[in-house]
């Protein structure tokens, strides 16, 4: 385990610099001034300009350049706005917001999406088989904008069921937007681990389970599931990305003030600073969750430790 | 049944003079005729999902090429003096803010959002093929390069990548740029697709053969080495259509993709949201639009893996 | 081993003293399948009493595994329906037991032993645990307890450091180990059968002998029946009493193993026997059997074997050959069994 871990640890070293690198320049190292690229048709003053050139190093070489951008990404500085406000301030307000958001969203698929494909895959060809298989397929091919202003108008608005927008009446007003946000992974989990499973109850292993004198719930939910999880763990994986993309959109729809609004909003206002500061600081975050991932990955599945 | 009594060499006959002790422990073979694709096409033409989809990829491909045959209406003649009217008889899907009759302007979205899914899908898959099998087939170092090269896009997630490169990069974004975007984005997920199967593809005894008979390598991999591993290139790249024709639409919606005046329906979206109370129709009818076509790729891809995925068969 | 269970009921329902330890009459299994029906047996008899060893001699696709997967009760339904035919587990016939009542008989009473032991084992849990797991399902026995039993069992299998081993996963075993770890959990509850499905070969030849042997000294301390699944007659001949010969889903012939062996009366068993080395016999080559198994989609009428049989006649594809008692014990589904067996008349 152990072995594997350090392993692990200097393969995420290269990756980190790299996908950091290749942010750092298509921001910083394209032909022309970046910072007016950033700014788009907003005019700054020349004296902003160059006080920015000079909080970005941007009269520096470039390696030193990405030198001192590291540094600053280690210290936890993002960047400031053209304002000069440390996008770490933004951070640090608006992180929890995404957070509860992201976690709710999180617990909404992984449970639902878990237990939508065990009951499709266990009696495969079944009634519920089909309804998951269908309603999985709608909710995938609906892009999350839609799907978002479509549970705003019939649950919000025209129901009332849930708060339309903002975060005025606590956790409550978060369940609809992560609803939104969780189920295209969602839609995703359920059919994996429908194929997982079915896969797996085809294996060996299963019918000794079954020869044991084991009942089929045990077969299913002990011996089964563990081997099933495997591949929906390496899938969450990646989806961290996607709910992170997702949490743009829906923070945006449902005006909840997380940084995926404040995304949105420096792209509406042109502070490319902003956005390019919480952006590198999602994909740090991703990062470092992947890893997390994949040492779950190595306490579900004993083989890969040992590779 | 009979075919496949036909298939079956009869006992005696020259191609059984020699068994061997293996033939003791054969299985009893349920042999099929034809290639892969030939049974697969046999399968598809019989399936709802498979019907469904390719009817309205063509009723969706028609439309990108000839909206005119959906419309004689043009989407950008507008008279402010009918700004958003509701769904009628004359303006089938209303009208929008400057007035312009919404279902021409709805028809003419696919032709954008079709482009650019066909487009990126085209160049990310031929990227991915070409590094994908040179990394696959010669392995060793050549391999390792890719494949951390391929770590470290995946890091990025497709939309906040595409949020930082197209704010900082472009001030003029139209299909060009965003296409662009996407392929740089995307061809990651595909590379290491065709890699594992041309990995794969190489341990069959046919590509040794073919090596030690002194084929080139580029000839190994264009002749047996891809024919044998592009099924599930193709069914993941009909998906991706519909994957990417949504991330355009996303990003278009979000203020960093197409601009206007192009016509897309995730910019339509993203004007709407601020009246979607006053005026639904001006969601609704993008929004059902593009749901139709992302599902229209995405159940294709799920019909072609069921017919040449014999995994699951 | 001793247990405090009565062993004198089976399900809750009385054993009948005079009952053979298993009884197998005309077991019939099928598989509907989008291309058909398989008929993957098609009337499999046999009896097995305490101590005795009944080996199942067959190719892949014979019905040999699924006719010892019906006895289990462990066949996938659907696609799999045993459709006829009766299992008796000292008189009590287990066919006719609710899931609930099989499934105690699962394991405890009969167990099975597979082929390829790294497949067959959970490759997530530790191997201890799966020992345990005998334990606590059917004895209700708390974890610990179980552990503790379950190392008495790697013991007993000559598993070396077993407390230590314990906690390791299949796939940190060698194949002789591995299949160790699988005849220890299927011994656990001091089963009256086991069923061994081709249990040594996957494995080496050095390693096959320590298994068979290992076998064998097991079922002399406990008395265990043993059904053994094969396509091995060397393995037959040394271990076996009886012996059923399967083709096509058929029985083609069946009897006490040294006879069958040294005399067979059926074309496919002499084939058997003709396309492997013997110790026994000097053979100037080896003549393996002509052509494949048939599609079991599409079993010509008459004999199954006639298209690979060199006594094939004109009546053999028009007649499928009854069960022809070749002696008191000894049965062949041959129209022409007794040329068969003046084969090897001098031998």
């Amino acid at each position: 385990m152990g072995r594997y871990l350090i392993r692990r640890l200097l393969q995420f070293i290269p990756v980190f610099f790299g996908a950091t690198f290749l942010i750092f320049v298509m921001v910083w190292a394209i032909p022309g001034d970046p910072i007016r690229a950033l700014a788009g048709d907003r005019f700054l003053p020349e004296q902003v300009r160059q006080e920015l050139r000079d909080r970005y190093h941007l009269d520096d070489p470039l390696p030193v350049q990405y030198g001192k951008y590291m540094g600053g990404v280690f210290q936890g500085d993002f960047g400031d706005d053209f304002r000069g406000r440390p996008v770490t301030d933004l951070l640090a307000q608006r992180l929890p917001i995404t957070v509860r958001l992201a976690l709710l969203a999180f617990g909404f698929e992984v449970v639902l999406g878990i237990v939508a494909g065990i009951l499709a895959g266990v009696r495969r060809g079944g009634f519920m088989d089909n309804l998951v298989l269908v309603s999985t397929l709608v909710v995938i091919a609906i892009p999350i904008f839609v799907l978002g202003f479509l549970a705003q108008l019939v649950m919000g608005v025209k129901f009332g069921w849930f708060p339309v927008s903002g975060v005025q009446r606590g956790l409550y007003s978060y369940l609809l937007p992560a609803m939104v946000l969780g189920s295209v992974s969602l839609a995703y989990i359920a059919r994996l681990t429908r194929t997982s499973l079915i896969e797996n109850l085809r294996a060996d292993y299963v019918r000794t389970a079954t020869a044991k004198g084991l009942s089929r719930r045990r077969v299913v939910g002990i011996h089964t599931f563990r081997n099933s999880m495997i591949p929906v763990v390496t899938f969450l994986a990646i989806d961290l990305g996607s709910l992170m993309g997702g949490a743009i959109i829906t923070e945006t729809i449902f005006n909840i003030p997380g940084l995926g609004r404040a995304v949105f909003e420096g792209v509406q206002r042109q502070e490319g600073t902003v956005v390019v500061g919480i952006v590198t600081f999602l994909v740090v975050v991703y990062m470092v969750a992947n890893l997390l991932v994949d040492v779950l990955y190595a306490v579900l599945d004993p083989r890969i430790r040992y590779e | 049944m009979s075919d496949r009594d036909r298939e079956r060499p009869s006992p005696g006959s020259p191609a059984h003079a020699g068994p061997t002790f293996e033939e003791l422990e054969a299985e009893p073979i349920i042999r099929r005729e034809g290639s892969l694709y030939a049974d697969a096409w046999r399968q598809l033409r019989r399936r709802p999902m498979f019907i469904i989809s390719g009817i309205l990829i063509v009723i969706l491909a028609l439309m990108a090429i000839w909206p005119g045959l959906f419309t004689r209406a043009d989407p950008r003649a507008c008279s402010l003096a009918d700004s958003l009217l509701r769904p009628s008889g004359e303006h089938w899907f209303g009208t929008d803010v400057q007035g312009c009759d919404y279902y021409a302007r709805t028809i003419w979205g696919a032709r954008v959002s079709i482009t650019i899914g066909v487009l990126v899908t085209a160049c990310s898959t031929l990227i991915a093929m070409l590094l994908g099998s040179i990394a696959g087939y010669y392995g060793g170092w050549v391999d390792a390069v890719i494949a951390r090269l391929t770590d470290i896009w995946f890091a990025i997630p497709t939309i906040l990548g595409g949020i930082v490169i197209l704010r900082s990069i472009f001030s003029t974004r139209g299909l060009l740029q965003v296409s662009l975007v996407l392929i740089v984005l995307g061809w990651p997920t595909m590379l290491r697709l065709v890699r594992s199967a041309v990995m794969a593809t190489k341990e069959m005894d046919y590509v040794d053969a073919a090596r030690a008979l002194g084929v080139r390598p580029f000839r190994i991999i264009r002749r047996h080495i891809l024919p044998n591993a592009i099924a599930p290139v193709i069914v993941y790249a009909t998906i991706t259509v519909g994957v990417i024709i949504s991330a355009e639409a996303a990003l278009s919606f979000l203020g960093v993709g197409l601009q206007l005046p192009a016509i897309s329906w995730g910019l339509m979206i993203s004007v709407a949201q601020n009246r979607i109370l006053t005026a639904p129709h001006l969601l609704l009818f993008p929004g059902a639009l593009l749901s139709v076509t992302v599902f229209s790729f995405i159940l294709m891809g799920d019909a072609l893996r069921d017919a040449l995925d014999p995994r699951l068969r | 081993m001793a247990t405090t269970l009565s062993r004198d009921a089976v399900a809750g329902r009385p054993v009948d003293p005079a009952a053979p330890l298993l009884a197998v009459e005309d077991l019939r299994v099928e598989f509907r399948i989008d291309a058909g029906t398989v008929r993957a047996v098609n009337g499999l008899s046999y009896t097995l009493g305490r101590g005795e060893t009944v080996a199942i001699l067959g190719e892949s696709g014979s019905g040999k595994s699924v006719g010892a997967q019906a006895v289990m009760g462990i066949i996938d339904s659907p696609p799999g329906f045993v459709t006829g035919g009766s299992v008796r587990f000292r008189g009590v016939e287990l066919l006719d037991l609710p899931e609930a009542e099989r499934r105690r008989v699962r394991g405890n009473r009969m167990a099975m032993i597979f082929q390829d032991a790294l497949t067959a084992l959970n490759p997530v849990f530790p191997v201890g645990w799966q020992i345990a797991e005998m334990f606590r399902i059917h004895r209700g026995l708390p974890r610990k307890a179980a552990g503790e039993k379950a190392i008495e069992l790697m013991e007993r299998v000559k598993i070396p450091s077993a407390r230590v081993r314990a906690g390791s996963y299949p796939h940190e075993f060698s194949g002789g180990m591995r299949q160790r770890v699988m005849i220890a959990m299927a011994l656990s509850l001091d089963p009256e059968i086991l069923i061994a499905d081709e249990p040594t070969t996957a494995l080496d030849v050095t390693v096959q002998a320590q298994i068979m042997s290992l076998l064998a000294e097991l079922q002399q301390q406990t008395g265990m029946g043993l059904i053994l699944i094969t396509h091995d007659l060397g393995v037959v001949a040394e271990v076996a009493d009886q012996v059923v010969v399967m083709y096509a889903g058929r029985e083609v012939e069946k009897g006490p193993s040294l006879p069958v062996y040294h005399r067979p009366a059926h074309p496919y068993t002499l084939g058997l026997m003709d396309s492997l080395p013997r110790r026994d016999v000097h053979t100037e080559r080896l003549r393996p059997i002509k052509g494949s198994p048939p599609d079991l989609l599409a079993i010509p009428p008459g004999c199954a074997f006639r298209p690979r049989c060199p006594y094939g006649r004109e009546i053999c594809a028009r007649e499928e050959p009854p069960l022809a008692a070749v002696t008191s014990d000894r049965i062949s589904a041959c129209h022409f069994w007794e040329e068969v067996s003046r084969e090897r008349a001098g031998a």
